[in-house]
Order: structure tokens, then C-alpha cells, then sequence
């Protein structure tokens, strides 16, 4: 069974290695793990609120667990995980700090994915004296699940801070990779980490 | 969509003993059986249904002669059910020790020409696992495809993949927990008092006094059942609404709530036995896997070879989230493949048995997911 992948997720899954151990957190329906385990044999687990989802997952194939990131990851031991993927939900995280401490106790690596506040159509909606509504950022200010707001190099900075040597970085539009002016023209925030205290 | 099921139980007989946990020895046991859809050429479509406290073999459709009610899981297990007797061969066991026709305390025991009563030896959820592996054995079943159980019967399910690695692929374990914490072992052993303690059970002979010590049992059920709901699912349905025009100022049956457990209590007395209830609340109290392992769980688990669904409903006070997540959580430790489901079900512990679309929808896309991988055909 292959599956076509979004771009953006065909992306993150070519920074992962094959039969390496991956964690999902919010994982959505599973697609990007169950593309993982068949393309890349990858040994895969998702976490997930909403029912409907964790549903699909199961459907999917995928190992699920069904939880609140809130509450942090106390189910997984330290460094249990090779990656540790948190794509596009870090920014829906009450607790981001403590959220990163996590990713650093149980992942050798985590790969971030966020939506780009300083892409420039934001900048734009800004300058007009408005809360930006994009095709990353659809919401509207009062009904918005993102609760932070960042940059790139914004990120940058609390990763470096959270005690993560930043391994790679990257910027997409429409899943498409920009290298000129990524903070300002790239809607999708990529970056690889790894805790510092690895480095050789 | 098939015909109805229609369920025809089977007495099935073993005359190598059986050694318990206990150090006891069983020289010869019967189990009642009930199997519904069709085992495969290659047996590997066969899913083992194991029952909690008071349930039987008849885990799903009417008896032959309609006249027994409806299996204790017939939503989960039938044609086109999350469990697809179309597809899987499913077996239900009426457990070691129970009293559905199996051999137990109401049997006659062959030594002496009189029933157990309160000779039949404690047995534990490893015994039980063990019996039921002997009824694979008689069915040609290497390995079941799962192993699926809610409460007690999770904890078989679990057993099952320690006991047994070989021969389960996959188990669904239901609001269960791998240890009763002091609270639940509290509870029980109240239940059991109010049998104990009842002028008619004579030390565990009632029978041969021709009595049942039926306000025991009826008050061990009242208990019990408390623990089965959750407390905004009793407000709902019975509130403080009274019975009668006015309060009565006396001991009779005043609030809904108090008719409603009465009822049940008296009910489940006169279709259960005694020693029964008790040695079945002792096989909860004593299961505890970790122990064998210097108290890890993971150490434990570390035996099995299945894949696992793990189950919690969030109004379940009985077994708490935590019960749940340590299993969880012991699993990924030992690297086992393993989903994990908190389905938001307002009706407590005893969800697990009830009709509920999320619950449902997750365990038939998980059983699609047995089939597919065990090659068992849609």
C-alpha cells in the first residue's frame, strides 16, 4: 500500500531514518506514520486527542495512544525515541517550555514543524492593523487552537535556550522549500533539534 | 446482514489434572463451552472471549430453544459486530469455578458424591488462562488471533499473553488493570463478609442444609454494582427522586436508587452462587503479574509477544486511569506494539459492556486490523 504524502509531511519524512523508532505527538489520522512503517519500516507510535482521529489511526494500522500533551509524556522512558515528531501542534501547547523539556528527555531528536508568524502575508494582515487569517493560520483571533505565535527566529532562540543545538532548519511554502528570505516568505516553520548535552 | 445467532452450548471435558496455583490439584474438570462462526482451514481466525465476574460462556446471540436471553456481549460479538463472527471463530468459556455449568462449588465433587460447595479449591486467573488453553488444544487452535476481555476478563486477556506468547496475537484488554489497587480489594472483601457473615451460608454448605445465603449474596451484588456506575451516571438516572408520595421516616424502600439496588441484589441472588462470588472476587484480589517479577510490570510483560489494545473509560472510578497507564506504559517499555484508548463514556465501569459509537467504531477498525493481518478474509 503507498500513499501519495502531503508535501510538507514528505519533508519531515525524508530527514527520518529508515527503521528508526518515531514519535507522533499529535498525530492526526497516522498518515505520516503509517507511510513510516510501510516505506520506511520504521517502528511508529502516535499520540492523540480527538476520538474521531485516534479512531482513524487504529484503522490505519498505527499505534495510537490517546492523550493529552498537556499532561506531558510521562508514558515514555528517557530517550526511548530516535525522533520525536511534533508537526504543527507545538503552537496549540499551553505549556511550550516544559513541552520542550519533554521532547528532550525522550527523543535523541525532534523534529518541529510550526506555522511561520513572521511569513509576510502575517506581516501584512499586521500592518493593516488586522490578526492575520491565512491558509497556515485560518483561524479567526477568538477561535483560534493556537495559543503561541512565533518565528523562526523566534524558535530558534527558546530551542537554544531549552538546551537543543538546532541540527537543521528550513522554511516551506506550499510545501516547497525556501531558501531566500525564509522567515519572510516561508509560511511553515521545519527545524531539526537535538539536545546539546549529545554533542560530541 | 446473516441470520441471527443462534448459540448451542457444549460441555467439555478434561480428565488431566490440572494443577492450580494453589498447589491444589483439579483430577478432572468440565467446561461449558459456546462457539459461534466458523474456524478457518488454517485455525487462524479464532478470537477467545473471556467474562468478568458474572458472566458466562454465552457471550453472544439466543439459545437454540430461545429461551436463554441474550449473550452478555451480543453488541460487540455477531455478524457484522466489531467482533464479525462472518469472519472471526469466537469461543466463550464459562469459567473454572463459576456456576453456568462448568465445574465449581455447585458441582458434585466424584470423591465424595456431594458438591464442592466450599472444598472447591481457589482458583486464580493464571488457572484459568490454563484451563482455557486446554480448550484451544481441543479445538486445533495453535494460537488465537486475540484475546479480548473487559475487567476481570481483561486481566485474562493479559494472562493470556504472558502465560501463553506463543498463542495470542493480539489482546484487548478493557477497563481492566493489571493489579486491584487497596481500595477494590476493600471493596470485595466487604462483599464477602455480607456473605460470610449471612446466618444461611454455613461455613459454605448451604446446599447440603437445602438454604441460600441469599441476603449475602444480595448485598455483596448491592456492592459490587455501586462500584459498576459512575456517580453522575446514578444522579442521572435516579437522583434523590423517592419511590413513595413523601419520606416515611422508616427502613424500607424510600429513594429509586434503593429499589434499583434491591432489585438487582435479589436478582443476581437467585442466579448466583455464593461461594462463587467469593472465590471469583479472591482470583481479582490475587492477580497481580508483577509479582512474580520483583513488582516490575514491564518485567512481566516483557514475556509477551502480542500486539495490545488497552482501554479506559474516563467515568470509570473503579479502575482508575493510572491502573490503565501503568500497563501502558510498561508495554512501551518492553517495546511492545500497543494502542491505547480513553473513551470519554458517562456510564463508569460498566461502559465497557454497553453500546457506544466511539468505543465501538475503535475496536472495529482494530479487529479489521486482526484480519487483515492474520489473512482472514472480509
Amino acid at each position: 500500500m503507498t500513499r501519495a504524502l502531503r508535501s510538507d509531511l514528505a519533508f519531515v519524512a525524508d530527514w527520518i531514518e529508515p527503521g528508526s523508532s518515531v514519535l507522533d505527538l499529535g498525530c492526526g489520522d497516522g498518515t505520516l506514520l503509517a507511510y513510516l512503517q510501510e516505506s520506511k519500516q520504521c517502528r511508529c507510535y502516535g499520540v492523540e486527542i480527538d476520538a474521531d482521529k485516534v479512531r482513524a489511526c487504529i484503522a490505519n494500522g498505527v499505534n495510537v495512544l490517546q492523550q493529552n500533551l498537556e499532561e506531558g509524556l510521562a508514558l515514555f522512558g528517557d530517550r526511548s525515541f530516535d525522533t520525536i515528531l511534533q508537526l504543527e501542534t507545538l503552537q496549540a501547547v499551553r505549556q511550550t517550555e516544559q513541552m520542550l523539556a519533554e521532547l528532550r528527555r525522550v527523543g535523541r531528536a525532534s523534529i518541529v514543524t510550526f506555522p511561520n508568524f513572521g511569513f509576510w502575508a502575517d506581516r501584512v494582515a499586521i500592518l493593516r492593523g488586522r490578526m492575520p487569517v491565512t491558509k497556515t493560520l485560518p483561524y479567526q483571533w477568538f477561535d483560534t487552537p493556537n495559543l503561541r505565535f512565533s518565528t523562526l527566529y523566534d524558535f530558534a532562540d527558546l530551542a537554544r535556550a531549552s538546551g537543543f543545538e538546532i541540527r537543521d532548519s528550513a522554511a516551506l511554502h506550499e510545501g516547497r522549500r525556501v531558501d531566500w528570505l525564509p522567515n519572510l516568505r516561508g509560511s511553515l516553520a521545519v527545524f531539526r533539534l537535538e539536545a546539546r548535552s549529545q554533542q560530541a | 446482514m446473516s441470520a441471527p445467532l443462534v448459540a448451542t452450548p457444549q460441555l467439555v471435558e478434561f480428565s488431566e489434572p490440572l494443577q492450580l496455583r494453589s498447589g491444589a490439584v483439579l483430577e478432572r474438570y468440565a467446561l461449558m463451552v459456546e462457539t459461534y462462526g466458523t474456524l478457518n482451514a488454517s485455525r487462524s481466525n479464532a478470537v477467545l472471549v473471556c467474562h468478568a465476574l458474572n458472566a458466562s460462556h454465552h457471550v453472544a446471540g439466543v439459545g437454540a430453544d430461545a429461551a436463554q436471553s441474550l449473550g452478555w456481549w451480543d453488541n460487540m460479538v455477531g455478524p457484522g459486530k466489531p467482533v464479525d463472527t462472518d469472519r472471526f471463530f469466537v469461543i466463550g468459556v464459562n469459567n473454572l469455578g463459576s456456576c453456568f455449568g462448568s465445574t465449581g462449588p455447585t458441582s458434585i465433587d466424584a470423591r465424595t458424591g456431594r458438591a464442592w460447595g466450599a472444598n472447591f479449591p481457589l482458583v486464580t486467573v493464571e488457572d484459568w488462562v490454563d484451563a482455557q488453553a486446554r480448550v484451544a488444544d481441543r479445538f486445533g487452535i495453535e494460537a488465537f488471533a486475540a484475546v479480548i476481555g473487559g475487567s476481570l476478563g481483561g486481566m485474562q486477556a493479559l494472562a493470556w499473553s504472558m502465560r501463553y506468547p506463543k498463542r495470542v496475537r493480539h489482546c484487548v484488554s478493557i477497563a481492566s488493570t493489571a493489579r486491584l489497587s487497596a481500595q477494590n480489594i476493600a471493596f470485595n472483601d466487604v462483599a464477602r463478609q455480607a456473605i460470610l457473615s449471612d446466618p444461611d451460608f454455613r461455613e459454605g454448605h448451604y446446599a447440603e442444609f437445602g438454604v441460600v445465603p441469599r441476603r449475602g449474596l444480595s448485598v455483596a451484588r448491592m456492592i459490587g454494582h455501586i462500584t459498576y456506575l459512575s456517580d453522575d451516571d446514578m444522579a442521572e438516572k435516579f437522583g434523590r427522586t423517592l419511590r413513595v408520595d413523601d419520606i416515611q421516616y422508616g427502613y424500607g424502600v424510600e429513594f429509586e436508587i434503593e429499589s434499583y439496588l434491591r432489585h438487582q441484589g435479589d436478582k443476581f441472588a437467585q442466579y448466583f452462587d455464593a461461594n462463587t462470588y467469593l472465590l471469583i472476587t479472591k482470583a481479582l484480589d490475587y492477580f497481580d503479574p508483577a509479582r512474580d517479577f520483583g513488582g516490575s510490570l514491564a518485567a512481566a510483560l516483557a514475556q509477551s509477544e502480542a500486539r495490545f489494545l488497552i482501554a479506559y473509560f474516563t467515568t470509570d472510578w473503579r479502575f482508575a486511569p493510572e491502573r490503565s497507564r501503568e500497563v501502558v506504559r510498561a508495554l512501551l517499555e518492553v517495546g511492545r506494539d500497543v494502542s491505547y484508548l480513553e473513551i470519554d463514556a458517562p456510564h463508569g465501569h460498566d461502559a465497557f459492556l454497553l453500546d457506544d459509537a466511539r468505543y465501538h467504531g475503535a475496536l472495529r477498525g482494530y479487529f479489521e486490523g486482526i484480519a487483515r493481518r492474520t489473512g482472514v478474509a472480509a
